[in-house]
């Protein structure tokens, strides 16, 4: 007994005090400098809040960082109703609109598209079909402006320009490449029998899709949806290239250009709850999502 | 080749159809249907999209594409136009240190956070949160942020530093910097969530061994961990590369490529030339010039990962 203390304290001896001395030092600077780069991530975050609910004259001669002395609602109430893009002064609201229009056929149609073709290629891989996916999986690293003129010549033709259907199209097809394969690794790590038991049971395509794999993947599908619904929602380069009204214009392209405007005095409180507003949509996701967003990039990232 | 061929095949018969079939293109047939929208946008738009282009760069399409060769007119005229120099000085300056920055942001956030620290959970949602963002948010907070009459130099102006001068917003000098620390806050979470998954993969063991050996801390990283993290490392640089090349929508947002053309990017050349200028020929140029830029990026990193060893 006495014994086989000793040599677990010989043993752990040498690992138990060093650690508790180095621990204080080492440990100050580990959490000093994780404080201080916290501190600058957060900033941003703190300061859109603050300024969104000052007034315009505590704004032009205070500090950004302090917080407002007079906590005002007006400026999300201005930017959501009031803040005028050209000639509509319907605020930002308008633009979110467009932009929920635009985000739920795009998510519907490509978690659709995307989950078919995973399943088609990690389990009903034909003749070429390794080859599409690896032109798909380039196209997702090929800077997108080298296809965009093309593209508006194909929706042109096909009488979509300009309209939100188009851009909805755009998007599935942009989308299909990270989603794809999340959905391919994903039904590749399906054990095998399990699909040939459904074979010989008499089971096809779609029978095995619907009735067995479906059922199994929706924690995927959660994932996919969360990338989705943060691509989409943020996306400003399609929207502003496929979308050729100012009324149809989803959210961020209508937030650049109320902020960005160079007309009228600058009301930066509006301008910052408008960028908050526009934020709020992929922070919410972020934050209920918490691990499945880590794993959904993750996923994307490291095996892209 | 030969063999992953034949463990295709094998997988293939393994896969319940019947051995022969006297046609081949009714094999698979709901497969392949419902792959149609898959080859569509690989074909289509990716390889039809990006062959467009390139060919109709050696065109004089101003207003409307058309079929007027010109050689390589467009290219001489990009490469004498000042706006697009200044846009490759300014994308040179801002991937070398976007990189550089990232990866050691990234990883020594990730190595910090590996420490066993308590409220892991916390910092990490708040290193990433801004990765939810997208980069025209980013680039109207750190707008503001950067003002020169309001933002950060007026309040360590007011601190008592009068001398202080950092107005990325109105010096062109510096402009490129002002957009790298918002592009750092939004992408470095990112990159230390990816290093991170790769530190926590790496075995217990190297850490006892390295300890019975006496090897620092610093050191094992330096020495032993980064070594075995390669595959992670390209990963980032890869991914980070290809997401230098887009920058777009934040210069858009942050600064709209002013002072002047200060902080003009290829990205938004192509944009201006084809949906502003009206002349299609520069814009598919420039576009070109950038997958070009892509291309000698995957190339290598391409050759690297794939090269040695057949898939499979």
């Amino acid at each position: 007994m006495a014994d086989s203390g000793t040599m677990t304290a010989a043993m752990t001896g040498p690992r138990g005090p060093k650690p508790k001395r180095a621990f204080n030092r080492t440990n100050i600077m580990i959490y000093g400098t994780l404080i201080v780069v916290a501190l600058y991530y957060a900033l941003p975050l703190y300061v859109m809040v603050v300024t969104s609910l000052k007034g315009l004259p505590e704004i032009q001669v205070g500090n950004i960082f302090a917080p407002p002395m007079e906590v005002t609602f007006e400026p999300w109430v201005k930017a959501w109703s009031q803040a005028c893009t050209g000639i509509n002064c319907d605020g930002l609201s308008r633009g979110f609109w467009n932009s929920v229009r635009i985000l739920i056929p795009s998510l519907i149609i490509s978690v659709a598209v995307a989950s078919v073709n995973g399943y088609a290629l990690s389990m009903w891989k034909f003749k070429g079909s390794e080859v599409f996916f690896g032109i798909l999986m380039i196209g997702a690293f090929i800077p997108y402006q080298i296809m965009l003129y093309p593209i508006v010549i194909l929706l042109r033709e096909a009488g979509l320009y300009g309209s939100l259907t188009g851009l909805v199209l755009v998007h599935v097809a942009f989308g299909m490449p990270i989603n794809t394969l999340l959905f391919r690794n994903y039904f590749a790590s399906i054990p095998e029998e399990l699909f040939k038991a459904a074979r010989v049971d008499g089971a096809g395509f779609w029978a095995i899709f619907f009735r067995i794999m479906l059922p199994m993947s929706l924690p995927i599908f959660v994932v996919s949806l969360i990338i989705q619904v943060t691509g989409i929602w943020n996306d400003f380069l399609f929207g502003v290239t496929y979308i050729s009204s100012p009324d149809r214009y989803p959210m961020t392209v209508q937030l650049n250009n109320i902020v960005n405007s160079v007309q009228g005095v600058k009301e930066y409180n509006v301008n910052m709850a408008a960028t908050l507003l526009t934020g709020l949509v992929p922070l919410v996701i972020y934050f209920a999502s918490g691990k499945l967003f880590v794993r959904g990039i993750a996923a994307g990232a490291v095996k892209g | 080749m030969a063999l992953s061929d034949a463990t295709d095949a094998t997988a293939q018969a393994g896969q319940g159809t019947p051995a022969r079939k006297p046609t081949r293109i009714f094999k698979n047939l709901s497969s392949k249907i419902a792959s149609l929208p898959m080859v569509f946008t690989a074909l289509v738009i990716f390889v039809g999209g990006t062959v467009w282009t390139i060919v109709y760069s050696f065109t004089s399409s101003g207003l409307l594409p058309r079929l007027k060769w010109v050689g390589l007119d467009q290219y001489e005229r990009l490469w004498s136009s000042r706006k697009w120099i200044v846009s490759i000085e300014n994308l040179a300056i801002y991937g070398i240190c976007s990189l550089i920055l990232t990866l050691v942001i990234g990883f020594t956030l990730a190595a910090l956070l590996d420490r066993k620290v308590r409220g892991e959970g916390v910092l990490r949602t708040i290193f990433l949160y801004p990765f939810a963002l997208s980069f025209i948010v980013t680039g109207l907070v750190w707008q503001w942020i950067l003002n020169p009459q309001l933002g950060l130099q007026n309040i360590i102006r007011e601190m008592g530093w009068e001398s202080f001068a950092f107005d990325p917003m109105n010096n062109s000098k510096i402009v490129m910097f002002g957009l790298l620390i918002a592009g750092l806050w939004q992408g470095t979470g990112l990159i230390m969530c990816i290093m991170l998954a790769g530190l926590r993969g790496i075995d217990e063991d190297i850490w006892k061994a390295a300890r019975v050996d006496g090897i620092g801390t610093v050191k094992t990283y330096i020495r032993v961990i980064i070594p075995m993290m390669r595959p992670v490392f390209v990963t980032s640089l890869v991914l980070i590369g290809s997401g230098i090349v887009k920058l777009y929508d934040l210069v858009v947002a942050q600064t709209s490529g002013g002072p002047g053309i200060s902080s003009q990017v290829p990205a938004m050349y192509v944009m201006t030339s084809m949906f502003g200028g009206q002349n299609l020929g520069q814009g598919f140029a420039a576009s070109t010039m950038m997958l070009v830029t892509v291309v000698i990026i995957l190339v290598p990193w391409a050759i690297l990962e794939f090269g040695g060893k057949k898939r499979g």
